[in-house]
């Protein structure tokens, strides 16, 4: 990855709070990241810290917030196509057939939307469900469903967040090298978000560290193992204990804590 | 031939014994009916014998009778149902999209829903006459108010977080209509339709009953007149007939265009 390319996505102190009539929470607290193109970027962080908060002001699909989003020098404005978005949970439209669920508001019958679908069916390893109906797939099946539809469109940033939280430990890490070999395939900037250590080090270029109350980036690891990685290496163990340690480390006491008790 | 390996699973029973069973309680009605009759038991003028209905149907049908009446029934119920349905339709997707339209759309319909169908059924005739006007409007109203409500629920019970997707994919406020309000409220759209048809029939009789020369509904009034109640029974019998046709028709349209649910089979 070159360090003179230029950052495609610029997060620049933005802040958000949540009001409810019992009050306000501080959900984001002065969040700042640069992300250049191509980079696979994890959010980790656990639950509260704001990370899938975060995620949808990129998406565009919160719009209440203090700060900038720019993708590529223009500050975001409302979802669009430019940002692919992968949910936690597929979010397939179970009356479409896996094809038509891909191509969602395009038309098969264009054959350029025909060729990116089949296409993308192989790269997400769908070959054969292609008529399928959602209800007949497997969870993880269903989510490479909904990755291959994030990815038609070609975005210039693919947000995912915690896409593969609901599935078991081992389809979990078939849909971690699927994911990589689609991101080594389109060199798509990747954004995901995950409270999964271990999948975290296994996919990122740049892990960052996020903490709660009020949500705010705690470090930024730089993780330059090469890929393809394997867990069991001593490498890959250092690199956790690395992360692990950052969540460990003590925070600097803050007095404003104790003033108002 | 192997045989099948039974253990654990369910013999699913064969057509034979699917309508055997099916028929057991109507047979044994029939046949004590016909005995009763035949026996003396009950008044055959109240209660004509199932033979005799039967005799009474073939003689309406040669003569050519029925054919006039089914068919001047058939087409009323369907231009009253066409109509009700398809303002029911657009009214539904309109208040259902719209909240404005909701707002000011909504207490009105509920008002007019809760008028009864034989309240208003002289009203219609004094404004329409007792030509067809009358009573293919009767028919709408009724027709009007299943697909209405629900339409607007199916409309409302929409995920949300499809919604999201339609977002996140750029969907036109056309397409977020086309490939996602619609194929979500299909389900209790086709619900809609089978309750419509249901009270097109019934708005069906009323109007016949009320003011008419001709149709079904006219020719068992016009019997009851006379005591010819083998007719009756004729009558009652043929839109129990014609009522389940097109029950199954729409069953059929909905196992069509609902085959991507899977729902509990019992």
């Amino acid at each position: 990855m070159s360090q003179s390319r230029a950052d495609q996505l610029d997060i620049r102190h933005v802040s958000k709070t949540f009001i409810t009539q019992k009050g306000s929470v501080h959900a984001l607290d002065d969040v700042s990241l640069r992300v250049r193109e191509g980079e696979f970027i994890t959010l980790i962080g656990p639950s509260g810290c704001g990370k899938s908060t975060l995620l949808k002001i990129v998406a565009g699909l919160d719009d209440s917030y203090e700060g900038d989003v720019l993708l590529e020098g223009r500050r975001v404005a409302g979802p669009g196509i430019d940002k692919g978005f992968v949910f936690q949970e597929p979010r397939l439209f179970p009356w479409l057939t896996v094809e038509r669920n891909i191509a969602a508001d395009l038309s098969l019958r264009d054959p350029g939307v025909r060729k990116r679908v089949d296409e993308l069916i192989e790269l997400v390893r769908l070959q054969g469900f292609a008529k399928a109906y959602p209800r007949e797939l497997s969870g993880g099946m269903a989510q490479r469903v909904a990755i291959a539809r994030a990815l038609l469109r070609s975005p210039k940033v693919l947000l995912l967040d915690e896409p593969f939280g609901a599935l078991d430990a081992f389809t979990r890490a078939h849909m971690q090298e699927v994911l990589l070999d689609v991101w080594q395939t389109n060199r798509t900037t990747m954004l995901f978000v995950t409270h999964d250590i271990d999948e975290a080090v296994f996919l990122a270029n740049r892990i960052v560290i996020m903490r709660p109350r009020p949500g705010s980036i705690r470090g930024v690891i730089v993780n330059d193992l090469p890929y393809p990685r394997k867990k069991a290496s001593s490498a890959f163990q250092e690199m956790r204990f690395r992360v692990l340690s950052e969540f460990e480390k003590p925070e600097e006491p803050v007095a404003a804590d104790w003033a108002g008790l | 031939m192997a045989k099948p390996i039974e253990s654990g699973v369910r013999r699913e029973p064969n057509r034979a014994t699917i309508v055997a069973l099916g028929s057991i309680l109507p047979v044994l009605l029939l046949g004590g009916w016909q005995l009763a009759g035949d026996m003396g038991w009950i008044s055959t003028l109240l209660f004509p014998t199932p033979l005799t209905i039967a005799e009474t149907f073939v003689r309406l049908v040669s003569g050519g009778e029925l054919w006039m009446h089914l068919r001047i029934s058939f087409v009323r119920a369907a231009l009253g149902f066409a109509l009700g349905t398809g303002l029911g339709l657009f009214f539904g997707l309109l208040v259902g999209l719209f909240r404005r339209a909701e707002r000011s759309l909504d207490p009105s319909i509920q008002m007019i829903r809760m008028i009864p169908h034989l309240a208003v059924a002289p009203l219609f005739v004094l404004w329409f006459g007792i030509g067809e006007e009358s009573k293919v409007l009767l028919i709408a109203k009724g027709a009007f108010f299943p697909l209405y409500i629900n339409t607007f629920l199916g409309i409302r019970g929409a995920d949300n977080k499809l919604f999201e997707v339609a977002r996140v994919l750029g969907f036109s406020r056309a397409k977020q209509v086309m490939r996602l309000v619609i194929p979500s409220a299909l389900p209790n759209i086709l619900l809609g339709v089978r309750l419509s048809l249901g009270v097109a029939w019934l708005g069906l009789v009323v109007a016949e009953l009320i003011a008419s020369t001709s149709g079904i509904g006219y020719m068992m009034s016009d019997a009851r007149q006379f005591n010819k109640t083998p007719v009756v029974f004729v009558g009652i019998i043929l839109f129990a007939l014609v009522g389940v046709l097109v029950d199954v028709f729409v069953r059929l349209l909905e196992r069509r265009l609902l085959h991507w649910r899977e729902g509990y089979k019992g």
